[in-house]
């Protein structure tokens, strides 16, 4: 059996296996289910360490006429409050634009904005303090959903457009012609680690932020703002989340800020752990979006023309809107080739907490309308919805996106076919159509659709990164880098790279805490991005090292530099064979410069945003997914019978870690089309605000059947070691089970209509759509 | 002067392989007092028993040795655990450091990725191991039901539980040897009466104190609205209170049994039962939660009080003097989280009549979510006669009106008629203005009225001979 190590890294261990490419296991794994892996709130508390929590508006939108906190102030345990006037730096914690504020002043723009904050001895305190204000609001009429926001021309940015030819044109030529329109729920992160954030007061008068956050240096930016401080003095720090999701990217910031006012205001270390309730009412979740569509298309169900209309309920203020709504519309057209369209994005203010980043960035938001409507195309057509799919892809000769950029590497069609041949897809959809035909209260439904992702932030300067990787004396490394930790192995991976990169074993790696101190101006772990761009930074700062002692050794041995070479710890020098580890004790003895700095930037991008032309996307992720369900017409109930994925990560570095995000990315967009159901009262209160009312899949909800296969191609871009990004694609291949839920709904109506059915399908909304099918049949 | 009960007095129990003394609140919770031990592989995801992120293993002495349960040490009272032993993630490896099997399958099928939920998994992973139940896949997804991960996908995590189950526990775990030696010393931070008089005589001297069973439904007002409970009286050691046994005529339960326990007990016994236990909360919640519990929090989304009505059961409550009464469920609700539970009484049994559980019924539950969910609506429905003619009917509904519901026009209506489509028809459609349910975050006030319609003819056509599975019970098979 296994021994416990203190973690694992440990030099001098040889291990003779390919590192890059090998299915080792996450770094932490013996740390995870040991409990020994340290998150943010178990450091140690120190004794006097103090608990923030805020007190909030009861009210969507309005203006604080008068606040007394008279009672919170003299609560027990409660050691300072402040509201905004005592922020000593700028308030706005923005990420991108203006407006989210650490603590609302005046108006009030949703229910759990927080308008005051308490520290106390104990989060109890803290709670049960904050419970004791009174404050006064004049209500003001809130704007709740996208459709209010659209008649009243309410945007916190502009609306945006992607054009190809006149597809209003193409559309009223077309031989047929459908339209159509769908509601698409948000989605909570539910990262199983809640916000937390803990600043301690340095004695430059700065700040050190441990915290939970996808962006340690936009927190230690926001820090040193709402501080007044340099940036210098404050240091963010994040070893690793308990997921994020993208929920941590801006989300993160706020707790950060409000720990290290108080710290420095108290003097003491402050921590601020939201409890999961007000993590889910106050923080930022995936768009609501309401999307339009009209499409143009011959009797086989091929396009000539798409128009589109994405609006995405942004909440009250920008946060991240801006490329939230662009990536909806990046993916409005999926895999398919829209030959004229028009793809219009709407940033609809709300008065409702604001949205933020949800791993697809709201590209999945996109994607379900293309796909809602290559299943309304077959059956208008009638015909199986995959061939009407894989007729639409892109190709050669139809390869130039909404936006422009020109398609190079054409993989779906051949996938799709792969995973149709690997399942039986043909015979299960003739089996499948004869059990409906044969049954009245249980229908089956099946459906396999493609994704295809683009890859690189849209902001193309976040397409940077950089690392800092030291050899020490008895031959252990260190590599530290931009990009955080949270369970996608971004870790592991960097190490592999490093141990691949320099010729040495895993082992020897040590991958430590991310700092800004020791990696500045970081981008966030986002955009499915982390490998691609951190793992290049990494072997940047790798082959400076190994370039250095090679040189060293060519010049010690007086021969060709290309006569050294580095593999599995051994240094080959003229036919002699050294340890790396004697070699690095030499370098250091000769004073060979044993540390390095890496650094990368994504070439080939560019990307216009008023023209909406450009080639934002270095490359793209594909993959595709056959899913198929059982479903129970009398109740709307159902269960997913049997999944097939078959996904794109380009030359794997980890294949067990990919597998881990394809098959986690699944469930989690599987989990958002079904049974997760993000909603608003009418007073513009979250009322899914817990785990007892909001559901995400259990294990009970994934099918014996679920195969995950790798399509094995390395990247045709000069990615690190030929991959391909992975965080984020698979969330779409859930969209599967709701084309297939829907497939089930319309046997009701031997597939003749094309029932409504919005998303989330949640048993209610299957029964709905059920109910509409069989009354098409009807009538 | 109302006395408050005796807390602060040292509270002790095992932790892991040492023997603890703790001067402890009644309402601190095993996760906090574990936490401020410096135990903190224990992670808080919810604080209110949803994610399993919490889970713990508490072990008591049976006669099968120590057996061990996984509860959700965030609402789970450390006050309640005198004498037994907690075993936390940090209790697992042997001690020469060997992980578990559990934590050793875990790392080599890639179970963990963020790793946040990864202890509570490897503690019902471990529980299942220790149980030496077979290594199962259904087996595993019970066992983990009460466990939430955001980031695997779970497919690695059952294959890991599985494979455990193949290798199987090969060490007692460590602190086990102590459980014996500390059962008779018990001092407690909650009162925990050890019969029913002195329950009586602790809820006559203590009036302010709450009751508490296995707290999943009281622990929330501390976890989630802050609230304190400064005094509790235990009735899970109260020896009758665990008593399952029958008379000729009944079925008498005490209120403190746990529904894990209930699932052991009616397994053979009624099967709709049993499986309505398993979409009744999580194994850890099974493991804790009670009927009594269930009955006297009044709820009117509640899943066992439908079934109890549909099978005419009784509640027996007994006041502080001993005087027992016997109120029929459908009788104990008055309205909205409000039964006829007097201050001075206590749950003791629920009484359900032999002849109700062998005849005809069926249980449906409607829910967002298949497992783990509590129900938009809960039906029961239990007939006698013949297939063409029903001589008694219980129909009972949750979820659709301030308390639970017996509706006995339809039963009426159903009885000594001649039983046909055209009456199963006629009783669906007199069902639609019987009840008022609303609309929640859970489902539509008119989703709701459709399904107790649905769940009605589903049980009458079925009675007929016409079978109705429902979706958990179809095999997927492709
Ligand atoms: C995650 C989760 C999932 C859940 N899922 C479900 C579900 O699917 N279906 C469902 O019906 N419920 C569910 N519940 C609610 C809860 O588990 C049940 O209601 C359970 O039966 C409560 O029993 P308990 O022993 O834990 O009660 P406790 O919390 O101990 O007590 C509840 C109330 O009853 C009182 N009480 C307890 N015992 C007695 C007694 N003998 N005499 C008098 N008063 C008494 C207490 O004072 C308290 O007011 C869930 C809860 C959680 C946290
Ligand atoms: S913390 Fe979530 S169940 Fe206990
Ligand atoms: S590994 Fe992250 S929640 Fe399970």
């Amino acid at each position: 059996m296994r021994k416990l190590t203190n973690g694992s890294a440990g030099a001098g261990v040889v291990d003779t296996k390919p590192v890059v490419g090998s299915d080792l296991a996450h770094e932490s794994a013996i740390k995870h289910v040991t409990g020994r892996a340290t998150y943010v709130d178990d450091i140690a508390e120190p004794a006097n360490l103090l608990h923030v929590a805020t007190g909030q508006s009861t009210i969507a939108h309005g203006r604080i006429r008068s606040i007394n906190l008279d009672a919170v102030r003299t609560a027990e345990g409660v050691v300072d409050v402040i509201v905004c006037d005592d922020i000593p730096g700028d308030p706005d914690i923005s990420p991108v634009y203006t407006g989210d504020q650490l603590l609302a002043s005046q108006i009030v723009e949703y229910v759990g904005q927080p308008i005051f904050a308490v520290a106390a001895s104990s989060l109890e305190a803290a709670k049960r303090a904050c419970s004791l204000a009174q404050i006064e609001f004049e209500e003001l009429p809130a704007i709740l959903t996208p459709q209010q926001a659209l008649k009243e021309s309410q945007f916190v940015l502009p609306t945006r457009t992607f054009q190809i030819g006149d597809a209003s044109k193409a559309i009223d030529a077309a031989e047929l012609v459908i339209e159509s329109e769908q509601t698409v729920r948000g989605q909570e992160h539910f990262y199983l680690e809640g916000q937390v954030s803990l600043a301690t007061p340095t004695e430059d008068g700065g700040v050190h932020v441990v915290s939970s956050s996808q962006h340690p240096t936009e927190v230690q930016k926001l820090v040193a703002s709402v501080l007044g401080l340099n940036i210098h003095q404050v240091q963010a720090e994040v070893r690793r989340m308990g997921g994020g999701f993208g929920g941590k990217e801006s989300q993160a910031a706020a707790l950060a800020c409000m720990a290290a006012v108080f710290a420095v205001r108290t003097g003491r270390p402050v921590k601020y752990r939201m409890p999961r309730q007000d993590d889910m009412v106050q923080t930022g979740k995936r768009h609501d979006f309401w999307n339009r569509y009209r499409a143009g298309f011959d009797a086989k169900g091929v396009l000539t023309g798409v128009e589109m209309e994405l609006a995405g309920l942004c909440g009250c203020t920008a946060d991240l809107s801006e490329g939230i709504v662009d990536r909806a519309m990046f993916h409005a057209d999926n895999a398919y080739y829209y030959p004229a369209t028009t793809i219009h994005g709407y940033r609809c203010k709300t008065h409702t907490v604001s949205n933020t980043a949800f791993r697809g960035f709201g590209g999945p938001k996109g994607m379900i309308a293309a796909e809602s409507m290559m299943d309304d195309i077959a059956r208008t057509v009638q015909r199986d919805p995959l061939d009407v799919r894989i007729d639409n892809l892109y190709g050669p000769g139809r390869d130039v996106t909404p936006y422009g950029q020109k398609l190079e590497q054409h993989m779906l069609r051949d996938m799709m076919q792969q995973l149709a041949t690997d399942t039986d897809y043909y015979e299960r959809r003739k089996s499948i159509t004869e059990y409906n035909r044969n049954s009245d209260q249980f229908r089956k439904g099946l459906a396999l659709t493609p994704v295809k992702f683009g890859i690189s932030f849209t902001a193309t300067h976040l397409n940077q990164a950089g690392a800092l990787l030291h050899v020490y004396t008895d031959g252990s490394i260190s590599i530290n880098h931009g990009g955080t930790e949270m369970g996608q192995g971004l870790y592991t991976k960097i190490a592999q790279i490093v141990a691949t990169t320099l010729g040495v074993s895993y082992e020897r790696v040590m991958v430590t805490s991310t700092r800004t101190d020791k990696v500045p101006n970081t981008s966030p772990t986002a955009a499915s991005s982390g490998t691609d761009i951190n793992g290049m930074a990494a072997k940047n700062a790798a082959e400076k090292i190994r370039a250095r002692l090679i040189n060293f050794l060519a010049d010690q041995h007086g021969v060709e530099s290309d006569s050294v070479q580095i593999a599995n710890d051994l240094v080959m020098v003229n036919g002699q064979s050294l340890t790396f580890d004697e070699v690095i004790k030499a370098a250091y003895m000769a004073r060979v410069q044993l540390s390095a700095t890496g650094f990368y930037k994504t070439p080939k991008i560019h990307f216009d945003k008023e023209a909406g032309k450009g080639h934002p996307f270095f490359y793209y992720a594909n993959g595709c997914a056959a899913s198929e369900v059982l479903v129970d017409g009398a109740t709307g109930e159902y269960r997913v019978s049997r999944v097939d994925i078959l996904h794109d990560v380009g030359s794997s570095i980890n294949p067990a870690l990919d597998i881990g995000q394809i098959e986690g990315g699944f469930v989690q967009g599987m989990g958002w089309l079904t049974t997760e159901e993000l909603l608003w009262d009418d007073r513009g209160r979250v009322i899914s605000n817990s785990p007892a009312n909001y559901k995400i899949p259990t294990a009970y909800d994934l099918p014996e059947h679920f195969k995950v296969s790798l399509y094995d191609q390395p990247n045709n871009e000069d990615t690190i070691y030929r991959s391909k990004a992975v965080g984020e694609p698979p969330l779409m291949l859930g969209l599967s089970v709701w084309c297939a839920l829907r497939d089930a709904a319309a046997s009701f109506s031997d597939y003749r209509m094309n029932p409504p059915m919005d998303a989330p399908a949640t048993p209610e909304q299957l029964y709905r759509a059920i109910q509409a099918a069989k009354a098409g049949v009807a009538s | 002067m109302v006395k408050t009960c005796p807390n602060g007095q040292e509270l002790k129990f095992i932790l892991n392989n040492q023997i603890k003394e703790l001067d402890v609140p009644a309402d601190k919770t095993i996760l906090q007092a574990v936490r401020e031990l410096g135990l903190t592989g224990t992670k808080e995801g919810c604080a209110s028993g949803d994610c399993g992120a919490c889970t713990v293993l508490v072990g008591e002495p049976s006669d099968k040795g120590v057996r061990y349960q996984t509860v959700n040490a965030c609402i789970a009272p450390i006050g309640q655990q005198a004498g037994r032993h907690i075993v936390t993630v940090e209790g697992l490896e042997s001690p020469d450091g060997e992980l578990h099997p559990a934590q050793e399958e875990m790392v080599n099928c890639h179970g963990s990725q963020c790793g946040f939920c990864t202890p509570g998994f490897v503690m019902s992973l471990a529980a299942l191991v220790e149980a030496d139940v077979s290594a199962d896949r259904e087996e595993v997804l019970q066992g983990i039901s009460g466990n939430l991960c955001r980031c695997t996908g779970y497919r690695p995590i059952v294959e890991a539980g599985i494979a455990a189950l193949e290798v199987g526990s090969s060490a007692a775990i460590q602190g086990q040897e102590l459980v014996q030696s500390l059962s008779a010393s018990t001092a407690q931070a909650v009162l925990q009466p050890a019969n029913e008089s002195e329950l009586q005589e602790s809820i006559r001297d203590f009036p302010n104190a709450d009751l508490i069973a296995g707290g999943t439904d009281l622990m929330l007002e501390v976890t989630q609205r802050y609230e304190a409970k400064p005094n509790l009286i235990d009735v899970t050691r109260v020896e009758e209170l665990q008593l399952v046994s029958a008379d000729e005529e009944k079925l008498v339960i005490g209120a403190a049994v746990s529904y894990s326990r209930l699932e052991e007990f009616f397994a053979g016994r009624s099967s709709p039962f049993v499986s309505l236990l398993h979409r009744l909360g999580s194994r850890q919640i099974r493991n804790s939660g009670t009927l009594g519990g269930n009955l006297a929090n009044g709820s009117p989304i509640a899943d066992t009080p439908p079934i109890l009505i549909a099978w005419d059961a009784e509640i027996e409550t007994v006041n502080t003097k001993g005087e027992a009464r016997l109120t029929a469920v459908s009788d104990f609700y008055r309205g909205y989280r409000d039964t006829t539970l007097s201050g001075d009484e206590y749950i003791a049994r629920i009484h359900i009549p032999h002849a109700s559980i062998e005849s005809f019924h069926r249980f449906f539950k409607s829910s967002k979510r298949l497992e783990d969910d509590i129900s938009s609506v809960m039906g029961a429905f239990r007939f006698e006669g013949t297939p063409d003619k029903v001589t008694v009917a219980r129909i009972a509904f949750g979820g659709m009106a301030a308390t639970p519901v017996r509706l006995k026009a339809i039963e009426d209506l159903l009885t000594d008629s001649e039983l046909s489509r055209d009456l199963v028809a006629q009783a669906v459609e007199a069902l639609g203005d019987k009840m008022t349910p609303l609309t929640d975050v859970r489902a539509s006030a008119a989703y709701r009225s459709e399904m107790a319609a649905s769940m009605l003819e589903r049980a009458l056509l079925e009675f007929m001979g016409e079978a109705r599975p429902v979706i958990t019970e179809v095999s997927l098979d492709a």
